[in-house]
């Protein structure tokens, strides 16, 4: 019924490898950009509490924004760069990243907060030092999550990124066109491999930035 | 921005099969008839296991498996499977070509968002209440409909407000396997390098998705018990909504 072409697959390795870099560059800038606005923003929700509202309302106007409708609305503008698929993917990114690291931040109990200020910690340092360290499993949940959902997106990007990006979508959409099965499943079950196995990997960077959860957890 | 209003102004984009009206409203039906089609599974299931406590292993699976897979991905691999069985089942290749993987994807989406937000909204319910309820002698029937149920309405309206937002999204992304609703202004746009129609595609969707989203968050507000107003502090909806009914884009 479906013929896969295996022998199609094993010809064409070094296409694969390029189109999950791709894949992977797509997942990477958009998700650093989105962290530093995130963060930065997540930073003045500390000072300024207020802020969080009319953020999070504007992340969230953003994020219901139907992703296809993202990625053309650059087109007349940017053209096929990779921008047209950049902008979009950082801007869904936010949400998710900001309410988290809210969250996070506000996680830490005010003791803590206070034994850091008492031992002489500026704001800064204690931002770095003790905030950010304790809040690392929330912001990790959320960049998991944001993650996964980028890698989604990337594949939808190439319904517009032509031949010029797309990752490993570009092999669904040559795929559709061609009436080429084996393409269509590369492009499809290859991105929600690559989401489980970057979702695997961050659950690998989590542990290794809270070694104190694994201690603690180390007694069952 | 000329080329946008004059696609609006274009008495001729208000009618027939491809004027904004009609599809609009295929936008609209195709969503509403995935949600609906998902709630018939997603219900049931939520309601036994929230009230139960039981099965929550299958719900937590079901949730990450949908959050992993992409619609778009789903979509796809539908439509050879469609055109594969045509023979065997013998029907005409084309004539649920455009329907079936689409409208299949998206029910398969909807049922995450939705499951999760059932059983994690009646799970949230105080224990106290419910063996209050029981004591009282009230039944099980009884107490999933007048205790567990008012009190869950807002976190599973929660739900359905993520479902539906990603089934517009998805519908969105079917006009590129030949479906209607407004998708076909931005793929056709794009087709025709028709910068006016393309807009439009992006306002119209916009404007569908963030409307719908105004509704239901609403609806979320209104449908909330007053106790329960009173009792929860503004920020706790959007703590529920990391580890609850996480939203998740198409």
């Amino acid at each position: 019924m479906i013929e896969i072409r295996w022998d199609w697959i094993a010809a064409h390795l070094d296409d694969v490898a390029e189109k999950t870099v791709q894949h992977l560059q797509l997942l990477l800038i958009p998700m650093v950009v989105g962290f530093v606005i995130a963060f930065a923003l997540a930073v003045l929700a500390l000072r300024r509490p207020g802020t969080v509202g009319p953020v999070t309302a504007v992340t969230g106007l953003l994020y219901t924004i139907p992703s296809l409708a993202a990625f053309a609305v650059l087109i007349p503008i940017t053209g096929l760069s990779l921008m047209t698929a950049i902008i979009p993917l950082a801007t869904y990114t936010l949400l998710i990243l900001y309410v988290n690291t809210v969250a996070g931040l506000r996680s830490v109990p005010p003791e803590v907060n206070e034994a850091a200020d008492a031992m002489g910690y500026t704001a800064t340092s204690r931002l770095l030092h003790v905030q950010l360290p304790l809040a690392v499993p929330l912001i990790m949940a959320g960049v998991r999550v944001a993650a996964v959902t980028t890698i989604g997106l990337v594949t939808v990007a190439a319904i517009i990124g032509g031949n010029r990006f797309g990752g490993l979508g570009q092999f669904i959409t040559e795929g559709l066109r061609t009436d080429f099965d084996t393409k269509i499943y590369l492009g499809a079950v290859g991105s929600v491999i690559l989401a489980f196995l970057v979702d695997g990997f961050l659950v690998g960077v989590q542990r290794f930035l809270t070694p104190w959860t694994r201690a603690r957890a180390g007694g069952r | 921005m000329e080329q946008l209003i004059a696609f609006f102004a274009d008495a001729a984009n208000w009618q027939s099969e491809t004027g904004i009206p009609n599809r609009l409203i295929e936008h609209i039906t195709i969503s509403l008839l995935a949600v609906l089609t998902a709630s018939a599974i997603a219900l049931p299931l939520g309601f036994y296991i929230g009230h139960t406590g039981r099965l929550q292993l299958l719900g937590i699976n079901i949730a990450n498996i949908g959050r992993a897979v992409p619609s778009y991905a789903v979509m796809v691999m539908l439509l050879p499977v469609m055109l594969g069985l045509a023979p065997v089942l013998g029907y005409d290749p084309r004539l649920g070509l455009r329907f079936f993987p689409i409208f299949l994807a998206m029910v398969l989406l909807a049922i995450p968002p939705i499951l999760v937000a059932t059983y994690a909204g009646l799970q949230s319910v105080d224990r106290e209440l419910t063996e209050s309820s029981r004591g009282m002698g009230l039944t099980e029937r009884q107490i999933l409909v007048q205790v567990e149920l008012p009190l869950a309405l807002p976190v599973l309206i929660g739900g359905f407000r993520v479902a539906l937002l990603q089934v517009i999204a998805t519908a969105t992304i079917g006009a590129y396997l030949g479906g209607g609703g407004l998708g076909r202004y931005i793929i056709d746009g794009i087709a025709r390098r028709d910068d006016g129609m393309l807009y439009a595609g992006v306002v119209l969707v916009a404007v569908l998705a963030i409307g719908t989203d105004v509704v239901l968050s609403w609806l979320q507000r209104r449908l909330t018990p007053r106790g329960v107003r009173i009792a929860t502090d503004p920020g706790v909806t959007s703590a529920s909504s990391i580890d609850g009914a996480e939203p998740h884009l198409v």
